[in-house]
């Protein structure tokens, strides 16, 4: 099915199963402990061995020596791998950095061995005997000095451009009467799932390969594991049914599933790698750290007139950039604007996705910016975000008119002359103006420092909140048997998001049957290939794939019953299909046998058209130890706007889990490098500090009535991670209302209060 | 994980009688520390000798008005005990703050004093580390030391002990109890219990490879305001950053010592008696942190010492001492 025109009237706009608070679907599986993930696959494959990942010791340099013969004399021991016995093994198109290293070593934990044992605990045993001796070389692990080598990134990643530029930033700043140019930080962050990375693989006799592992894109997954082992993809078969969170960090083939593949090649029987917490943070990827400047010049009105964001980060060689300025460029209002985006080289582990990539860490910087710049204008932080809102996107402008001569016009002008780009739907100011009465942001005193309860020091908060809506193409099958259950398959994934019951809403609705009557069958390979799960485009993007099958399967039913599939008044409801004239039972349909249908949604050129990105509001209160500097966050709320919200329940709990991490991010959430042995040092989760309940007393979550039909014929958007872009700008900023201390560099940990200025009294 | 043997000992005299039997055997409580360190390696015992059998549970008053915990007394019971409640609440304050409710439900006061310390280079083996392996370096003088020791360190080791309950035990002069295999008994003072770490940071007590410890004694009530203040980033489930065990009289004098700040609870008895001359949280933290070598990293916790310990002395005047 081709989306190329505004939706009009579906199925879908009957919300009797869809827009419903529907429990998930696969909660008991859960609560009961038999939901099957990677690791529990017992059952799957017999004669499973167990294989156990043996990280680099150095960050950079070359393995001088491998001596496996103890450990290949020890107990239970199958099979070691290693890049000597691997055979060639190209890379796929998502790794930066190879799984399986040696003899060169590109970063600290990168794998370089698999022991393969009867047990797990023989493997581990095993491990521990092989003598690996390395010639370390000098590498680059500072952020801070790497920073002036960096240059423009051929990719960013996202597609977007590295550089903008409209209008003469740079004049009309110098001539701003109110000025901020000030420089944030944030910091290395860990995805720190609860699931860690876990895979089974199986060959058979015909070199069919068999996958059984913890991934949020199958597809990639498969063809990547088919282009480094150098097989044909029809070869690989992956299944993810059940994924204990991803945030990003498995949306890529790793070393987990690559090195089980090859295990179980070696040991000639299936075998089972995990790998461990204290692998995880160095071994795969990581949020990259940031640096950004960012300038902003109003007139005394408060309104913007030029605005820059420059932001720099670091990868290995062949990496990417941390976009962090792309929510910059549509934002704020303002006509004469900058943003650039720098990439240094560097020999810490690979950076890549994690929650809200660009944007979390962006809106971080970002919104401690816009209120640092209200404050010096004396307006109401929420009130300038409403003063400079735009309802076209301000870092487009439209082409010249042919009919002038555009050289001359003043850009302002050059934007309305042509066709300014316009959002699908933004109502940034409901979100901050609902959220500000919901909040009680009139009891927020401006003044910072000025609210004390006995020790504590008490402030109010504010960011808003901006994420893009992406659209990919994504298919599914759906059947319908002789009972009158409706089947899903689609090789979507459900890292915790909901897809499952999503999914099954969307097909109850469409084909007009209850929601216990539809089976939902997701993550495996061999199932229509979907967009999967990432960037918080998984669920319109696969309920719209739902709604394509869905939408060919109505046309089965409907020829089968004699119906016309066209006619305007078909409906399928309560277990009928009916017009006006006539009605018969869904079941009648199947009498003769199952009908299936599969079907893809594919999208025009609508996002063009139109800029699609889903807004929001933050609010957060904090209180701070006035002698200790500890920050306790009280309170959190954030009002989203993102198209039709397809279930409030499960996208509540997106949105607050987002809301979480961004806690996280703002308080405490640091991978620390080691600068000299180059390496991420607090790799467990004794080390790396997420929040804890106790971080988290209250929070909430308000979704604005929107349909949005330029997204899908859902009307949907992506909604779960506008829950973390800006929310750790929120707390960052009740940290300075309660304390009058402006910390700009991420997490703000009690060390950087009581360092700077926190008073006591 | 190395392969090891195991027994189960049925009094405390077999337990240390075993002990000198098996060369490189080590003693099991909870296991909630020791087992983490030998999944990695960094504890290889060739025996396990489980203690949790030994009658060693009971909490009992002393002829002296004293309290005598069982060794293999649990966190959470300790924590919970009336006696403990009411007249060392120092001690309850402490043990709650630690850990969370199932590694509490599962740790003894024996394994609590026992455990090693958290620094991330003694647990990553690749790392350099003296405590782990002498004579290979510190990596986290010169590497990530946020957390780690600003008093009582060497240029060997500046790993702090991760305890809260050892803090408060400081504070309230309590002794440790052992046993031999050989039927030789004695009582360590706490404040001789833990050592600095100098040139041998893998010593961190002088226990014999087969002194058991049987219990905890606490002197008798002190009564005073008995608080415990545990600074950390997030609030529940992490070490401290710094921490403070107080005992405040109404006369002024106190006892405080520190956690987080060095190799074993820290306590200056010139500090007491600057804050019992009338002294405040600035001189008195100076007197506590006298001689103190913090690193970029953890200059933070001079300032945060004398901030708490503030805190903590606004908190005992409230309470009204």
């Amino acid at each position: 099915m081709k989306f190329d025109e505004p939706a009009g009237t579906n199925p879908i706009d009957q919300l009797k199963v869809v827009g419903r608070p529907a429990d998930r679907i696969d909660g008991p599986l859960k609560t009961t402990g038999t939901a099957p993930y990677a690791h529990d696959r017992h059952d799957v494959v017999q004669n499973q061995a167990y294989g156990y990942v043996v990280g680099a010791a150095i960050a950079k340099g070359r393995i001088a020596s491998m001596n496996l013969e103890a450990a290949r004399a020890a107990p239970g021991v199958l099979a070691i791998v290693t890049a000597d016995s691997a055979g060639r093994l190209d890379q796929g198109e998502r790794n930066t950095a190879r799984l399986l290293g040696g003899p060169e070593i590109q970063h600290y934990h990168q794998a370089v061995a698999l022991v393969v044992a009867e047990t797990f605990e023989q493997a581990r045993d095993a491990a521990h005997r092989l003598k690996i001796r390395y010639a370390p070389a000098k590498g680059r692990f500072d952020l801070e000095a790497a920073r002036d080598t960096a240059t423009i990134p051929e990719k960013t990643g996202s597609g977007d451009p590295a550089e903008t530029a409209v209008g003469d930033f740079e004049g009309a700043f110098r001539d701003s009467p109110v000025q901020l140019d000030q420089t944030y930080r944030t910091a290395y962050e860990s995805h720190s799932m609860m699931e860690p990375h876990a895979s089974v693989a199986a060959w058979d006799a015909d070199g069919q390969l068999t996958l059984w592992t913890s991934n949020q894109m199958i597809a990639w997954t498969a063809q990547d594991m088919a282009k480094t082992l150098r097989i044909p993809r029809d070869k690989v078969r992956v299944m993810s049914p059940y994924i204990g969170g991803g945030f990003g960090g498995k949306l890529f083939l790793r070393a987990d599933v690559l090195l089980a593949a090859l295990g179980a090649r070696a040991a000639k029987r299936p075998v089972k790698v995990s790998l461990t917490r204290a692998l995880m943070p160095n071994n795969t990827t990581h949020r990259p750290a940031t640096i950004q400047r960012i300038r902003i010049g109003a007139q005394r009105d408060g309104h913007i007139t030029a605005i820059a964001h420059e932001s720099w980060s670091a990868d290995l060689p062949g990496g990417g950039p941390e976009t962090a300025v792309l929510q910059t460029r549509a934002l704020y209002a303002g006509a004469h604007r900058m943003t650039a985006l720098r990439l240094a080289e560097h020999d810490l582990p690979e950076g890549n996705a994690m929650r809200a990539p660009g944007e979390a860490p962006g809106l971080a910087a970002l919104e401690i910016a816009i209120d640092e710049i209200s404050e010096k204008l004396g307006i109401d932080p929420v009130a300038f975000r409403i003063l400079n809102d735009t309802q076209v996107v301000p870092d487009n402008p439209a082409p010249p008119d042919p009919d002038k001569n555009s050289d001359q016009t003043a850009p302002e002008a050059r934007l309305d002359a042509g066709r300014p780009r316009r959002f699908s739907q933004r109502q940034l100011v409901r979100c901050l103006e609902t959220g500000a009465e919901r909040f009680g942001w009139k009891r927020r005193r401006s003044k910072p420092g000025s609210v004390r309860a006995g020790h504590w020091l008490v402030g109010m908060g504010v960011a808003a909140a901006f994420r893009n809506n992406l659209l990919t193409k994504s298919a599914a099958r759906v059947r319908l048997d002789r009972r009158g259950r409706v089947t899903v398959e689609t090789d979507m994934t459900d890292i915790g998001t909901g897809s499952y019951t999503i999914l099954a809403q969307t097909a109850a609705e469409m084909m007009g049957v209850p929601l216990s009557q539809v089976d939902v069958r997701l993550g495996d390979s061999s199932f229509p290939a979907s967009c999967g799960s990432g960037g918080q485009w998984g669920g319109n993007n696969s309920t719209a794939g739902v709604y394509a099958a869905c939408t060919q399967l109505r046309r089965l039913v409907a020829a089968r019953l004699g119906f016309d599939a066209d006619a305007s008044d078909l409906a399928f409801s309560d277990g009928e299909v009916r017009t006006a004239s006539r009605s018969a039972p869904l079941m009648l349909a199947t009498r003769d046998g199952p009908l299936e249908a599969e079907d893809a949604i594919e999208y025009g050129d609508l996002d063009e058209r139109f800029q699609q990105s889903t807004f929001g509001a933050h609010f957060a209160e904090v209180r701070v130890d006035a002698y200790t500097g500890e920050v306790r966050v009280q309170r959190q709320l954030a009002v989203c706007a993102a198209g039709r919200i397809l279930n409030p329940k499960t996208a509540r709990s997106q949105i607050i889990g987002a809301m979480t991490m961004g806690v996280g991010a703002a308080l405490m959430e640091s991978l620390h490098v080691d600068t000299g042995v180059g390496f991420f040092v607090n790799h467990d989760l004794a080390g790396y500090e997420i929040p804890v309940h106790a971080d988290i007393p209250h929070q909430d979550a308000i979704f604005l009535d929107e349909v949005d039909p330029m997204s899908s014929p859902m009307k949907a958007k992506g909604v779960a991670e506008l829950g973390i872009c800006g929310a750790a700008a929120a707390v960052a900023n009740a940290v300075y209302n309660a304390t009058g201390v402006r910390v700009r560099h991420y997490p703000l940990t009690l060390d950087k209060l009581v360092q700077n200025g926190l008073a006591i009294a | 994980m190395k392969s090891f043997s195991y027994e189960r000992a049925d009094s405390p005299a077999a337990a240390a009688a075993a002990a000198a039997r098996v060369p490189g055997a080590k003693f099991i409580g909870g296991g909630t520390n020791l087992l983490d360190l030998m999944k990695l390696q960094i504890e290889t015992p060739a025996h396990l000798i489980d203690v949790n059998d030994l009658g060693l549970d009971e909490i009992e008053s002393t002829d002296d008005g004293g309290l005598r915990i069982g060794a293999g007394v649990r966190n959470t019971d300790l924590a919970a005990d009336p006696r403990v409640r009411n007249d060392y609440a120092v001690l309850t304050r402490a043990l709650v703050s630690g850990a969370s409710g199932q590694l509490r439900n599962q740790a003894t006061t024996a394994g609590n004093l026992l455990q090693r310390t958290r620094c991330p280079y003694f647990y990553d083996t690749n790392q350099r580390c003296n405590k782990r392996r002498p004579g290979s370096g510190c990596g986290a003088l010169a590497g990530v030391s946020r957390q780690h020791a600003i008093v009582g360190s060497s240029d060997a080791c500046i790993a702090t002990h991760p305890s809260d309950m050892a803090v408060a035990l400081r504070c309230l002069d309590a002794k440790v109890s052992t046993v031999r295999s050989d039927g030789t008994r004695r009582e360590i003072p706490i404040e001789a219990f833990h050592r600095l770490p100098g040139d041998t940071p893998e010593r961190e007590h002088d226990l014999a490879a087969d002194e058991l410890i049987t219990a905890v004694t606490l002197p008798p009530p002190v009564g005073g305001t008995q608080l415990y203040r545990k600074v950390r980033d997030r609030a529940s489930y992490a070490f401290a950053l710094v921490s403070v065990a107080a005992i405040v009289h109404r006369d002024g004098r106190a006892q405080v010592a520190l956690g987080g700040v060095a190799h074993k609870p820290w306590r200056v008895e010139t500090a007491e008696r600057e804050l019992a001359r009338g002294g405040d949280a600035r001189t008195t933290a100076a007197a506590l942190l006298a001689g103190a070598r913090p690193t970029r990293d953890n200059a933070y916790k001079v300032t945060l010492v004398e901030r708490t310990l503030a805190a903590v002395l606004a908190q005992a005047r409230e309470s009204g001492s």
